[in-house]
């Protein structure tokens, strides 16, 4: 296969397996680009790219910017603290706005669940979505698989846990789906207030006992507990939060095998995880960065490749 | 469809020991010059020249990398198939060295051209030549020459130049394929 099965990436759930192999294998290639002594192919030179964040973003926007320059795309940003948004605009109206500046492809993060879906069915453009609220964000689970696969080889068979905030958590819904269609077992893993009510029917695994969860599985990916979307209390205090949940170096050290640290970021450092375990060389939280330009490389340039001339 | 044999394994092996002999003559012992075959179809005629520089005229220290061209082609987007990379593996430093690129057939041209912009990721070399097996005449869209080729022949635009490798086809034969 060299064509992706969809026209727009706005969740794994909408992906083939085939599809996250054909993404990987393009990564793995614009990977030896970005350590050349020029990172930059011409490729996407004649595409225009619009970076629409109605939410706040540091290292997706900066890594999306990133990938798009160097496939030699036209970028422009937008973030909706500084636009009409303010002053009472639709999303449609704005996006149609930005689409008559003759724009192809739109990466979008929105506060609400679905913004991608819909947008895709009402403008003419192709629609990445960088997170629906607490829906989906596709290339976090991405590259966070193709990391998994970098260190050991391959996803399929690997035993994974998410930690931490899964209730408000769109990196952990994407990377259960991008887990099971590679054939990885998936666990969950915090307080039961933030674990989702119906979560088994996902047919992932449930712990509510870390050190359980950390000896089951092979990789713990370290969730930030999302304070800006909690509305009530979930758990009595941070301090609490972080003796149960906290993964420090003795408890990684008195476990049967050495397992791999994963964060999406950003890091709460002494909440989930303690600055030496970040830091450890059982962390892989910097190839999670490097590789996620990479991925959405292959991301853009594999939807670019759809739009005909 | 009708395939013709335009070359078979021993004018191969001819052309291929030409073709070493030639560039010893100008690069003498590969001191500051570095092979580079061009994906595809390229690698398996460099790997070739290299096997034969290194082991019928001892040069020793033949510098070898493949180049892929896909993400510098000009008809991204134009064709009917999406274009799927190949591996590039150059690890040795190009700036002032000498290149030769090696195809295995030279057509329109355009690879090339999308091969001298991609090496400029790499650094300023001295110098580039080109070496091809097949040079395809007048059918060139750019103005593009082979320094070292192996047989130049004259066909037509409905036709198509095939080279077998005995690495990926079990035998060294080129084919002229009539649509």
């Amino acid at each position: 296969m060299s064509e992706l099965s969809v026209n727009h990436l706005l969740g794994i759930k909408y992906l083939k397996k085939e599809d996250i192999k054909l993404i990987f294998e393009t990564a793995d290639h614009f990977k030896e680009v970005i350590n050349r002594p020029i990172k930059k192919v011409p490729s996407l030179r004649d595409i225009t790219i619009a970076n629409l964040f109605f939410e706040n973003s540091t290292r997706t926007k900066l890594s999306f910017e990133l990938a798009q320059k160097r496939l030699s795309a036209d970028v422009i940003n937008f973030s909706s603290a500084q636009s009409s948004v303010k002053k009472g605009e639709t999303l449609i109206d704005t996006v149609n706005n930005i689409l008559s500046m003759k724009v192809d492809m739109v990466v979008m993060r929105h506060p609400n669940p679905g913004a991608g879906v819909f947008l895709s069915k009402h403008v003419n453009a192709r629609i990445v979505n960088a997170g629906d609220g607490a829906h989906e964000h596709p290339t976090q689970a991405l590259l966070d698989s193709y990391s998994i696969r970098e260190k050991h080889g391959e996803v399929k068979g690997k035993k994974v846990v998410i930690v931490g905030d899964i209730l408000h958590s769109r990196v952990a819904l994407s990377n259960i789906f991008a887990l099971q269609l590679q054939g990885a077992e998936v666990m969950v893993c915090g307080p039961k207030t933030l674990i989702p009510k119906y979560i088994n029917k996902l047919g992932v695994k449930v712990e509510t006992n870390l050190r359980k969860a950390l000896n089951w599985c092979d990789v713990a990916n370290m969730l930030r507990v999302q304070n800006e979307r909690m509305d009530i209390s979930y758990f009595p205090s941070t301090r609490e939060y972080t003796q149960q949940f906290g993964v420090t170096k003795d408890l990684l050290n008195s476990l049967d095998k050495k397992i791999t640290i994963m964060h999406p970021g950003p890091i709460n450092r002494g909440v989930e995880i303690t600055s030496d375990v970040a830091d450890s060389d059982q962390s892989i939280i910097l190839d999670q960065v490097e590789n996620g330009v990479a991925v959405r490389m292959a991301v853009i340039y594999l939807l670019a490749s759809k739009i005909k001339q | 469809m009708s395939q013709k044999v335009l070359l078979n394994q021993k004018e191969v092996n001819i052309i291929l020991h030409r073709l070493a002999c030639q560039l010893i003559e100008k690069h003498h012992n590969f001191s500051n010059t570095v092979l580079i075959g061009l994906q595809p179809r390229g690698v398996f005629l460099a790997q070739r020249i290299a096997n034969i520089l290194k082991e019928d005229y001892k040069v020793k220290d033949i510098q070898l990398g493949q180049l892929d061209i896909t993400f510098y082609r000009d008809d991204f987007r134009r064709g009917e198939k999406p274009l799927a990379a190949n591996a590039t593996e150059i690890d040795f430093i190009v700036e002032n060295k000498n290149i030769v690129f090696i195809d295995d057939v030279l057509y329109t041209g355009r690879s090339i051209r999308a091969a001298l912009t991609a090496i400029q990721s790499f650094g300023r070399p001295n110098e580039i030549e080109l070496l091809t097996l097949i040079d395809r005449r007048f059918s060139r869209h750019l103005p593009i020459q082979p320094n070292y080729r192996g047989r130049q022949v004259d066909v037509i635009n409905d036709e198509k130049v095939i080279v077998h490798w005995k690495e990926n086809h079990k035998e060294d034969v080129v084919y002229l394929i009539e649509k």
